[in-house]
């Protein structure tokens, strides 16, 4: 066990944790959210996928002594009241069916975004291909992306 | 408008009631005051058969509180089963909100998720439940104004009068709680429908885009444990002993120890199924704690050998069912189904004179389709919260049958029904894998020996090799056509481990002179319950495939094949009890023949299948564009047609039609669990395929034949024709036909 400070959302928690603990079980477990998802546990289906520095990570296999002097972002984290474009696209769209999966398709579809403003389709499959939806509402997601962008587009996002 | 004054006054009661603070509860209990519904009534009427009710609250600042009876995964019942209510209350859905209610089948009826039952068996009664509400609001009004109530008026949540009085529902609400309940209801003709058939955004997508903690796994109390099971790697075995010690000297741990869930002789119920009966727990304080400690644990194995079973049967006679004892494997299963093949079967409908028609037939057709067991895979694993005491015990989590659960549960903890309150969280998929609660026992027990609110938790490969898979399949079909390439007989003969899949009564039974359906089955020590369309999931896939290959002999366009079977099915219907009704069976096909284009210009870059079916009292066809891409085949476009009746909200109707596609597209191509000496081999989405974005199609586009008929399911029926359509369209590609699912290049395999 040893002591761990972790940046999530933008504030400090102390932790006590065994530094091989993946930082999904911290951010549940110890820290409380509970918007990061298990489904795996091996990195396979994107349920658990996080921002550490801004980059796309699956929590599960990530662990939670890499994430000390980072900041994390999760979906409660994402933006302040619901409202990051992927977020808005989302509930536009209505995306959702189970919704278990979706914080971490949000995740990964927010980094796509700033890094490809204007994705194509071919875009989206290869940057969400890890994020799997046992419901099937893929063709959703793809649209939500899209208009995702468009919003985007409008009202870029800060930071 | 309908009168509906026969059902209320046989059979409901609608009480109402002051909240705290003003307002009006009230509630529809739909035969709950009959202690003993008179029983082949209650068996034969689903309505009266589900005893059902519905809750409303309405509170002095106009605020609306819908409860939503039915655990939710994903079908979208917290949105659309409320639809209905508001929709007969009149009510502005902007002042709606939407509640889980808890397990309580005396105000809430029977809350079961299954069978895409729930707006079927809940459609009346809700319909009920607002109209009556809204018939005490304008009485209080009318009293209120002191005019005739028939004068009253009502548009969204507004009580009017031509005088220009007007009132919010709010502020009659309390008034509204002290007027005798109507004995007479008025329901609105669909053509006045203002909210069913107006598509609604689901209820709890702000939550579910912010992470809100909705699920079962998400669920926590203050000094919460963390239990999980090490169950044993193979089907018929159980552990022998262990050793924890190396376990109970890693951090959080608190115990290990053996619990048995059922004790000899237990009575089980239908629902009851579990793998395992002894079971390995650890618990500790914390997730990641209790998986790595579980890791230490040094366990023996052996054979569990024959077992017994004790099911309870229907009237009440209780049976012994013997589980064998082998460790199967996946090759001498298939043995095993073709020696079971060859004998004579349980004959399970005969029209005309199979035997002879096949004899004099000019073609005889015959084709073999098998289909390996599946699992359900739900995005959130298995997991129950428990808080169990001498006195009480407080359940949360993933259920689709609480109704079931709770007897089961009453029975294990000695506990009356009223000591045990469960809570059904939103579930991360269900696919019917949760309507077995055999985690919700678990976990209860678990906390009752620790004496601890306590979390049990599967992890993937603990969810996934646990069992109650779709079953393993197989089936012959033969057809005869005689010299005018006219179908004349036909022959199903099905079966499986450990059930058959064979729905006799189901097309194209009813339109052939001669027909024969049998059905055998295995036993197994693997264990099986429903997946998403049970047996019909195998059935459309093979069935399906098959009339496309006999309207080809036929030399005839498959959909006008079947359409002229259909049409010989209504107007002169062969046998008795037929399930479907030809004219919707139709409907769906030439609708998505129309949408389609089907057999029109401008579709060559396609290679094209079709399949419809019915199931769960829905109608579903589709047709498939498949391509070429990268060497593989590729659904690049659907087109879906659906019969359901009332569609209560389109665009989530869309939703599930279009994931049910997926589904089917995925589980054609990759769906399958094989074992080897009663191991699953399979533990992870590592490898256990699943369909992903890159892999779906560019388009599914979902048309529902317009009608006025009571709603009927949508979970499950547009799921079993999507593997007939995607075997269809294969061969087109291919010009080979896949018999085998999964659909896929490699040696076939012999049954």
């Amino acid at each position: 066990m040893a002591k761990i400070t972790l940046n999530i959302n933008k504030k400090d928690y102390q932790l006590e944790a065994d530094p091989q603990m993946p930082l999904l079980w911290a951010i549940r477990d110890l820290a409380g959210l509970k918007g990061t998802k298990y489904g795996c546990g091996v990195a396979q289906c994107g349920a658990c996928v996080v921002h550490l520095d801004g980059e796309a990570v699956r929590s599960c296999v990530t662990k939670v002594s890499r994430a000390t002097g980072k900041k994390v972002v999760t979906i409660e984290g994402l933006s302040e009241n619901n409202s990051h474009p992927v977020q808005k696209a989302w509930q536009e769209v209505d995306v959702p069916q189970c919704g278990y999966c979706h914080s971490g398709q949000i995740m990964s579809a927010a980094v796509l975004l700033r890094e490809k403003p204007n994705p194509t389709d071919q875009d989206i499959d290869d940057a969400m291909a890890g994020n799997i939806c046992r419901c099937g509402t893929y063709l959703r997601i793809r649209e939500a992306i899209h208009k995702a962008a468009e919003m985007q587009q409008k009202a870029p996002v800060k930071g | 408008m309908n009168n509906d004054k026969n059902a209320l006054d046989r059979r409901s009661f609608l009480k109402a009631s002051l909240l705290s603070g003003g307002g009006l509860m009230l509630t529809v209990s739909w035969l709950s005051s009959f202690k003993s519904p008179h029983k082949a009534e209650a068996l034969n009427l689903p309505d009266q058969w589900s005893q059902l009710n519905g809750y409303i609250q309405i509170t002095s600042d106009n605020k609306i509180k819908l409860i939503c009876p039915n655990p939710e995964f994903g079908q979208n019942v917290m949105t659309s089963l409320p639809m209905i209510v508001a929709e007969e209350l009149d009510a502005d859905w902007k002042n709606v909100v939407v509640e889980m209610g808890p397990h309580d089948p005396v105000k809430l009826g029977a809350q079961f998720t299954g069978g895409s039952n729930s707006v079927r068996m809940y459609w009346k009664p809700l319909r009920e439940a607002g109209a009556a509400a809204r018939q005490m609001l304008r009485e209080a009004a009318a009293q209120t104004w002191n005019v005739p109530v028939g004068e009253v008026t009502t548009k969204a949540g507004v009580l009017l009068h031509s005088s220009g009085k007007s009132a919010k529902y709010g502020e009659m609400a309390s008034k509204a709680a002290g007027v005798p309940v109507p004995k007479e209801l008025k329901l609105k003709s669909p053509k006045e429908f203002t909210v069913v058939r107006k598509s609604k955004k689901n209820v709890e997508v702000q939550k579910i885009t912010s992470g809100k903690p909705l699920f079962g796994l998400d669920y926590t109390v203050d000094g919460m444990l963390i239990a999980m099971i090490q169950h044993p790697p193979a089907f018929g075995m159980k552990v022998k002993s262990f050793d924890a010690a190396e376990t109970l000297k890693m951090p959080g741990i608190k115990d290990v120890f053996i619990l048995k869930l059922y004790e000899d002789g237990f009575e089980q119920g239908g629902f009851d199924t579990r793998s395992f009966n002894e079971l390995l727990v650890i618990v500790g304080n914390t997730t990641w704690e209790v998986m790595n400690a579980r890791k230490k644990l040094t366990v023996s194995w052996e054979s569990a050998g024959q077992l017994k079973d004790t099911v309870a049967g229907r009237d009440g006679k209780k049976r012994e069912v013997v589980v064998p004892g082998a460790l199967e494997s996946t090759t001498t299963q298939m043995q095993q189904m073709q020696d079971y093949a060859a004998k004579p079967a349980q004959q399970l409908r005969k029209d005309g004179d199979p035997e002879t028609a096949f004899k004099n037939a000019a073609q005889v057709i015959e084709r073999t389709y098998n289909g390996p067991f599946l699992a359900h895979n739900c995005m959130e694993p298995m997991n129950f919260f428990a808080h169990v005491t001498e006195e009480k015990a407080l359940l949360a989590g993933p259920l689709q049958a609480p109704g079931w659960a709770e007897p089961t549960l009453a029975k294990l903890l000695n506990l009356p029904p009223e000591k045990i309150e469960i809570q059904m969280t939103r579930m991360g998929g269900g696919f019917g894998r949760r309507a077995y609660a055999h985690y919700l026992s678990e976990a209860a027990l678990i906390s009752r020996k620790v004496k601890a609110p306590v979390k049990l938790m599967y992890t993937r490969e603990d969810d996934m090799t646990y069992g109650i898979y779709r079953p393993m399949y197989t089936a012959t079909y033969r057809a005869a056509l005689d010299a005018n390439k006219n179908l004349i007989a036909f022959h199903v003969k099905g079966g499986g481990i450990p059930e058959h899949p064979i729905h006799a009564n189901r097309f194209p039974a009813g339109a052939v002179d001669n027909y024969l359906a049998e059905g055998w089955q295995i036993p197994s020590n693997i264990t099986i319950g429903a997946f998403r369309a049970p047996r019909s999931n195998f059935n459309a896939a093979a069935e399906q495939s098959f009339l496309d290959e006999v309207a080809e002999a036929a030399g005839k366009d498959p959909i006008e094949f079947r359409l002229a079977l259909l049409k010989r099915a209504k107007e002169n219907p062969v046998g008795k009890n037929n399930e479907y009704e030809p004219d919707r069976y139709a409907g769906v096909l030439q609708l998505v023949r129309d949408k389609s284009n089907w057999g029109k210009p401008g579709n060559e870059k396609f290679h094209r299948g079709v399949a419809a079916y019915f199931c769960h009292n829905s109608y579903a066809a589709h047709v498939v564009d498949m391509v070429s891409r990268d060497g593989q085949p590729y659904v690049e476009r659907v087109y879906s047609a659906m019969d359901c009746g009332i569609v209560i909200n389109p665009d989530a109707a869309t939703n599930m039609v279009q994931g049910a596609v997926v589904d089917g597209i995925g589980n054609s191509f990759y769906g399958e669990l094989t074992f080897k000496d009663g191991v699953p081999q399979k533990n992870n989405f590592s490898n256990y395929r699943m369909i992903r974005i890159n892999e779906v199609p560019k388009s599914i586009e979902v048309h529902f034949v317009e009608n006025d008929l009571d709603p009927t399911g949508l979970g499950e029926p547009p799921f079993p024709p999507v593997f007939g359509a995607v075997a269809n369209a294969l061969h087109k590609l291919k010009g080979k036909r896949y018999y085998n699912q999964p659909f896929r290049d490699e040696p076939e395999k012999t049954i």
